[in-house]
C-alpha cells in the first residue's frame, strides 16, 4: 500500500526551505489541489519575491516569477489573456501586504478570477527576519529589536479582514498548517479557492498562517506551538467572505 | 492600400497597435497620452480584447509582463513620470526576454515637471532606465504616419528579438493631427514555444524568469543577450538623411525637433550654407555608421533637442569627437523655433569654416 506519494504537480527538485518550514506543506497542498482538480496542464502559477521565489522550480505547471509584490498584477495579465486557464499566485506577507498591497487590493476589488495563496509567517523570511506588515505587536525581529512598538511601527495588517470589507472578492478564508486538523482545513480551503476560479466565481484568497522557525528563532515544533499561542489569537481562522455560500 | 484618415498621433498609435494584432492594453491616466487609453477603452471591448485601467503604472507594466509571458502582443502607454514608475517592470521584461511595447509620450521634467512636450527621457529610454544590463529598442516617430508605422515595427522587432520596444514620442506628436494610412495586416503570429499557456501535459513546464542566483549563469545570460543586441545594432538602425549629399554641416535631431530642424536646414540652404540633417529613427540602436561617415564628411555638428542635451552625447561618441558638436535646445516643455535653429546653424557655420 502506498502511504505517501508525491503529488504529480510537484517536480523532483528538492525544496530549499529550512527544516520544519511550513512553506513545504503549503506547496504540497497546492500541488494536491492541482492534481485532484486535474488542472495542472492548464495552470500558470506566479511565484513571489520571498522565500518562495523558486516555487517555479517546484510546480510542474507553467510558471512566472514576478517582481516583489506584483504577482496579482502579473496574474491579472495572464488571466485576462487566457480566461480558460487557471492562474494562481503564491505570496508572502511582505510581498502581498506591504510592497504589493495596491496590487492585492485592486485585484480583489476587480474580482479578478484568480486564486491567491497568501503565506502569513509574520516575518520577512528571505531577507533574514525583518519586521513584516503582519509581525505581531511586541514581536522581536531584526528591525524591531525591542519588539514591534505599535506607536512607531504601527499595527499589523489583517489582510483577510480588510479584503473582506470589499464588495469585489468572492472568497476569503484564513487557515493554518500547524496541526493535522488545520492542515485538513487548509487543504479544503485551497481546493475551494481553485474550484471557484474554474467555476468563474472570481477572486479567491486563502491566507495561510505559517511558521518561520529560522527567523522566529525557534525549533520547528516550538514554532507550531507559537502559532497556536500567538498568531491565531491575533489572526482568527475562518471564512471571512464567501459570496456564493451567502447567495445559496 | 487603405485610405488616408485624419488622426491624432496618439490615436494613430492605438489603432496601429490593434492592426498589429495587439489585443491587450493596460495603462494609468496621464497627460499627454490619454487619447491612447481612451481609444483602447472604446475599441478593445468591441474586438474581444482587453482594456484595463490599472491601479498604477507599476501594476500596468506588470500586467504587461504577464501577457507578454503568455506570448500575446501587449502594450502600455504613459508619459514621463509614469514611465519612471514602469522601470522596475521594464527591467524584469528585459531580463525575462519578453516582447512588449511601451509608449512614452514625453512631457517636461524632472519631477512632476509639466505637461508640454519634451525629449528629456532620452537617457532613460536609451541607456537602460531600470536596473541591470539591458537595452530597449527605441523608436522615435516624427509624424503621425510614423506614430502608426513605428508602432507596428516595434511589435515586429520585439517579437523577432524577444526584446521590449519603446516608442519614444512627445506631447506634440501625440496631439498633432495629420492624414495617416493604416495598412491592413495579416495576423503576425510568430511561434513562441517559450510562452506560458499551460503545459497541457504535453511538455515540461515553461518558466518566465529573470532570477539567476548563480553569478556565472547570470553573466552567461547577459552575455547571450548582448550578442543579440549586437545583431540588432548591426541590422536594425534606422535614420533619415536630408540634404546630406554635399553637406558641410550636419544637424542631428529626432521627433518634433527634427521637423523644426528641417525647416531651418532649408532656410539655411537658401542662405548658401551647405547643411543637412540626420534624423535618427531608432535611438537605440543609434545609427552609428551614418554618424561615423558624417564625421568624415562634415565640419561640425548641431544637436537639436527638447532637453538640456542628451542625444548630443551619442553624437559625440559616434563621431569619435572628430568634429565640434554644438547644442541647440529648449527644455521644460518649450520647443525651439526654426529661427533659433537657423541662428545656431549660422553660428556653427561661421565658427567652423
Ligand atoms: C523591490 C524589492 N525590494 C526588496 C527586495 C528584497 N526582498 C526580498 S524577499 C523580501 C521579503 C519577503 O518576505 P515575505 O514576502 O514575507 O516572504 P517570506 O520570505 O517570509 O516567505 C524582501 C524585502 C526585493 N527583492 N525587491
Ligand atoms: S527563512 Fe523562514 S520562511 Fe524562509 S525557508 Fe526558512 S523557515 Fe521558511
Ligand atoms: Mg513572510
Amino acid at each position: 500500500m502506498v502511504v505517501f506519494e508525491k503529488p504529480k504537480a510537484l517536480t523532483d527538485a528538492p525544496f530549499h526551505y529550512c527544516p520544519g518550514c511550513t512553506h513545504g506543506i503549503i506547496h504540497r497542498l497546492v500541488a494536491e489541489a492541482l492534481d485532484e482538480l486535474g488542472i495542472e496542464g492548464k495552470t500558470v502559477g506566479v511565484a513571489p519575491v520571498g522565500c518562495a521565489v523558486m516555487a517555479y522550480n517546484y510546480f510542474t505547471c507553467d510558471m512566472v516569477e514576478a517582481a516583489h509584490g506584483r504577482a496579482p498584477a502579473v496574474a491579472t495579465g495572464l488571466k485576462r489573456c487566457m480566461p480558460e486557464n487557471v492562474i494562481f499566485t503564491y505570496q508572502g506577507d511582505g510581498d502581498l501586504a506591504s510592497i504589493g498591497m495596491a496590487e492585492t487590493v485592486h485585484a480583489a476589488t476587480r474580482n479578478e478570477n484568480i486564486t491567491i495563496i497568501f503565506v502569513n509567517n509574520a516575518i520577512y523570511g528571505m531577507t533574514g527576519g525583518q519586521m513584516a506588515p503582519t509581525s505581531l505587536p511586541g514581536q522581536v525581529t531584526q528591525t524591531s529589536p525591542y519588539g514591534r512598538d505599535v506607536t512607531t511601527a504601527g499595527y499589523p495588517v489583517k489582510v483577510s479582514e480588510m479584503l473582506s470589507t470589499l464588495d469585489g472578492p468572492e472568497y476569503i478564508e484564513r487557515v493554518a498548517v500547524n496541526n493535522v486538523k488545520n492542515v485538513r482545513n487548509a487543504k479544503k480551503a485551497i481546493l475551494k479557492a481553485f474550484k471557484n476560479q474554474i467555476e468563474g466565481k472570481g477572486f479567491s484568497l486563502v491566507e495561510v498562517v505559517s511558521s518561520c522557525p529560522t527567523n522566529w528563532g525557534m525549533t520547528p515544533s516550538k514554532a507550531l506551538e507559537w502559532i497556536d499561542e500567538n498568531m491565531i489569537p491575533y489572526y482568527p481562522l475562518g471564512v471571512y467572505k464567501d459570496r456564493s455560500a451567502k447567495e445559496e | 492600400m487603405a485610405e488616408k484618415v485624419l488622426m491624432k498621433g496618439n490615436e494613430a498609435i492605438a489603432e496601429a497597435a490593434i492592426k498589429a494584432g495587439c489585443r491587450h492594453y493596460f495603462g494609468y491616466p496621464i497627460t499627454p497620452q490619454t487619447e491612447i487609453a481612451a481609444y483602447m477603452a472604446k475599441r478593445m471591448p468591441k474586438i474581444g480584447g482587453t482594456f484595463l485601467q490599472a491601479e498604477s503604472e507599476v501594476a500596468a507594466i506588470n500586467m504587461v509582463y504577464g501577457v507578454a509571458g503568455a506570448g500575446f502582443r501587449v502594450m502600455t502607454s504613459s508619459s514621463s513620470p509614469g514611465v519612471s514608475l514602469k522601470q522596475e517592470g521594464i527591467s524584469y521584461i528585459a531580463g525575462a526576454d519578453l516582447p512588449a511595447l511601451i509608449v512614452n509620450v514625453q512631457r517636461g521634467g524632472p519631477g512632476l515637471g509639466g505637461i508640454q512636450p519634451s525629449q528629456s527621457d532620452y537617457f532613460q529610454a536609451t541607456k537602460g532606465g531600470g536596473h541591470g544590463d539591458y537595452h530597449l529598442i527605441v523608436l522615435a516617430p516624427a509624424s503621425v504616419q510614423e506614430m502608426a508605422d513605428l508602432t507596428i515595427k516595434a511589435f515586429d522587432l520585439a517579437d523577432q528579438y524577444r526584446v521590449p520596444a519603446m516608442l519614444l514620442a512627445d506631447g506634440t506628436m501625440g496631439q498633432m493631427m495629420e492624414p495617416v494610412e493604416l495598412p491592413d495586416l495579416p495576423p503576425a503570429e510568430i511561434e513562441k514555444p517559450w510562452a506560458v499557456r499551460g503545459t497541457k501535459g504535453e511538455r515540461k513546464h515553461n518558466i518566465i524568469n529573470s532570477l539567476y542566483l548563480d553569478p556565472e549563469l547570470l553573466e552567461k545570460t547577459n552575455f547571450e543577450r548582448f550578442e543579440k543586441y549586437k545583431v540588432i545594432e548591426e541590422k536594425e538602425a534606422m535614420y533619415e538623411s536630408f540634404m546630406m549629399e554635399d553637406a558641410e554641416y550636419c544637424v542631428v535631431a529626432f521627433g518634433i525637433a527634427a521637423r523644426v530642424s528641417k525647416n531651418a536646414v532649408v532656410a539655411a540652404r537658401k542662405k548658401g550654407i551647405k547643411v543637412g540633417l540626420i534624423r535618427p529613427i531608432t535611438l537605440w540602436p543609434f545609427p552609428k555608421k551614418v554618424m561615423a561617415e558624417a564625421a568624415e564628411q562634415c565640419k561640425a555638428f548641431l544637436s537639436v533637442e527638447l532637453s538640456m542635451g542628451q542625444m548630443i552625447e551619442d553624437i559625440k561618441l559616434h563621431t569619435g569627437c572628430k568634429k565640434p558638436v554644438e547644442l541647440c535646445c529648449r527644455t521644460g516643455g518649450m520647443i525651439p523655433a526654426p529661427e533659433q535653429v537657423l541662428g545656431s546653424i549660422e553660428k556653427l557655420a561661421k565658427e567652423n569654416q
